[in-house]
């Protein structure tokens, strides 16, 4: 699934992140998942959450600078040598990631974030090779 | 010793009679030339026979940089290019330079008050002067350099830079006098300390200091860490180069080589010309230079002038030390630099108005230039690498243009306070 991913430029200081998890909350926005990628001076802040559009509204209002991203989210068994298969494909299959991240819905369950180069070809690739990717209980999805 | 008597002890009298047959002719010259300042005379309905004595000087009309450099490169030569012999530059207000054009007599001119100079600083023909200001565009090296050798001392080339080899002639050749900014000397002091050399092992008695601002305080510091006499070189290439004043033993003030350059005081505000000895913004204009002559030059230095006789014998009037600048512009390690310079190169690279903020900081003895630039819209990437490489970028563009290295740093937008819609540009946290 292709979704938006909202990235808010931070520099490394106490409470920032707060700040944006305050914002946030106050707009009652839920964050599924997040990532920093981070040097000495600055860091980005990587969101996913229920609604993208009002989450850069609000930031923006404060006088973030953010803007959103398309990421492929999908949806892997949670077992040994699950990200490897995906990973493989990708691999042989051309297409360069920038970044990915993952967070777990329950036990059975991962999600990987995936910020490819070239998000069509990505999501494209990932649909031909829909049947080596399931697991025996049929969880991936895009 | 005193190079030059008959000029740098003239009565006041003298000396007015002087100004006044070059000034004649050097207005003659430029109204004929320089179709830009012409202009600017014939706006207040001058002609040159209207400037008859030094006493009218203050009815002509001003000349500012931004004229060097609306008129940039040669426009306001007044002399053929078969004539110039040397170009020198200075970083201009934007991204252009301020060019300056030298004739043979005028190369001649600036070694002569150079040489001047260096006597009120008390060099002999006996000395070894090391020029470590900075040889090339910058009027600092070569300025000094044709001065000591028209002296007839002996001139150690070196150029900025390099300080441990500086220190190491110093000590292999014997150096008598140094040459180099304030901020540099303070920084070989350092060094010497870390090498574990002992200033007074070595033969230094004279620095002569100049291209950017500094105190008492700095100069008793650099007095008793190098063990000489820490003297005080001013000039500008708009109007020579180092060597248009100078301090002598007495370091009671620095005197104007007022024959060659007319010194007057005028209120930054009104332009009018203060009352003597009242603090104001010094105007300079060229009496016999050929290349570029210029008059009323607006120099934005703030300082008073001294007209009293010297202990030195000199009569040559004195300037006081420049106490600031009735613009925003900063010296940094000897370099110009203005707010405007910074912002044209982010302008170009963003195509919208990009808030950023300066702060120069004085870490041990050296500048340090720090840039903070709001990550806007136009300059987000999601990715770290893409951030890391603007970051790299804006901050080549910047030493490309400025000369000199900066510490970038990209911040969140709300950083930088704005006030009544504009933003303050610039902190200086130096304690000089």
């Amino acid at each position: 699934m292709k979704t938006k991913q909202v990235s808010v430029f931070l520099e490394n200081k106490s409470g920032r992140l707060n700040e944006v998890a305050q914002i946030l909350g106050n707009a009652d926005i839920n964050i599924s998942a997040f990532t920093v990628a981070d040097t000495s001076d600055f860091g980005v802040l990587r969101l996913i959450v229920s609604d993208p559009e009002k989450a850069c509204e609000v930031l923006k209002e404060n006088r973030f600078s953010v803007r959103t991203t398309d990421v492929v989210l999908v949806n892997s068994p949670n077992r040994p040598g699950a990200l490897s298969r995906m990973l493989q494909i990708l691999s042989a299959e051309g297409v360069f990631i920038e970044y990915l991240y993952a967070f777990s819905m329950d036990n059975d369950t991962a999600v990987i974030v995936i910020r490819p180069t070239d998000i069509d070809k990505c999501v494209e690739k990932l649909e031909n090779h829909k049947d080596d990717l399931l697991g025996k209980n049929g969880h991936y999805r895009l | 010793m005193i190079w030059n008597e008959k000029m740098e002890c003239a009565s006041r009298d003298e000396m007015a009679a002087v100004q006044s047959e070059r000034l004649i002719q050097t207005v003659q010259r430029i109204y004929h030339n320089i179709p830009s300042y012409r202009a600017k005379m014939q706006e207040k309905g001058l002609v040159p026979g209207d400037i008859r004595s030094v006493e009218d000087l203050s009815s002509l009309p001003f000349t500012n940089k931004t004229d060097l450099r609306d008129n940039y490169p040669f426009g306001m030569f007044a002399v053929p290019m078969s004539e110039i012999v040397r170009v020198h530059a200075s970083s201009g207000t934007t991204g252009k330079p301020t060019v300056v054009g030298y004739t043979r007599n005028d190369l001649q001119m600036w070694a002569e008050v150079v040489t001047r100079a260096l006597c009120m600083a008390g060099v002999h023909k006996s000395d070894i002067v090391q020029v470590a200001y900075g040889y090339g565009l910058f009027t600092g090296g070569l300025g000094l350099h044709y001065g000591t050798e028209n002296l007839g001392a002996t001139v150690i080339p070196i150029s900025g830079g390099n300080t441990k080899k500086q220190i190491q002639l110093m000590q292999d050749f014997g150096t008598s006098v140094i040459a180099c900014t304030p901020s540099y000397a303070l920084f070989l002091s350092e060094v010497m300390q870390e090498m574990g050399i002992d200033p007074d092992s070595l033969k230094l008695r004279v620095g002569i200091f100049g291209a950017e601002p500094w105190s008492e305080n700095m100069r008793r510091e650099i007095e008793s860490k190098l063990k000489l006499k820490a003297i005080d070189i001013y000039g500008l290439s708009e109007v020579v180069g180092p060597g248009v004043s100078c301090e002598c033993e007495q370091q009671a003030g620095m005197h104007v080589n007022e024959d060659h350059f007319i010194p007057e005081i005028v209120d930054p505000k009104t332009l009018e010309p203060v009352a003597p000895g009242e603090l104001g913004e010094l105007v300079f204009s060229t009496v016999t230079k050929e290349g570029i002559p210029i008059l009323r030059y607006r120099t934005r230095d703030l300082t008073r002038l001294i007209y009293d006789k010297c202990d030195c014998g000199r009569t040559l009037v004195r300037m006081e030390k420049c106490t600031g600048r009735s613009d925003d512009m900063l010296i940094i390690r000897g370099v110009n630099v203005f707010p405007s310079q910074i912002e044209s190169v982010l302008l170009e690279m963003s195509e919208t108005e990009p808030h950023y903020m300066l702060i120069v900081e004085r870490e041990g003895s050296l500048d340090i230039l720090k840039l903070l630039v709001e990550v806007q819209e136009q300059f987000f990437s999601d990715e770290i690498r893409e951030l890391e490489a603007l970051r790299k970028k804006i901050t080549a563009n910047i030493q490309g243009t400025l000369g000199i290295s900066v510490d970038v740093k990209l911040v969140e937008p709300k950083t930088i306070e704005r006030t009544a819609g504009k933003a303050k540009r610039v902190i200086d946290n130096r304690k000089i």
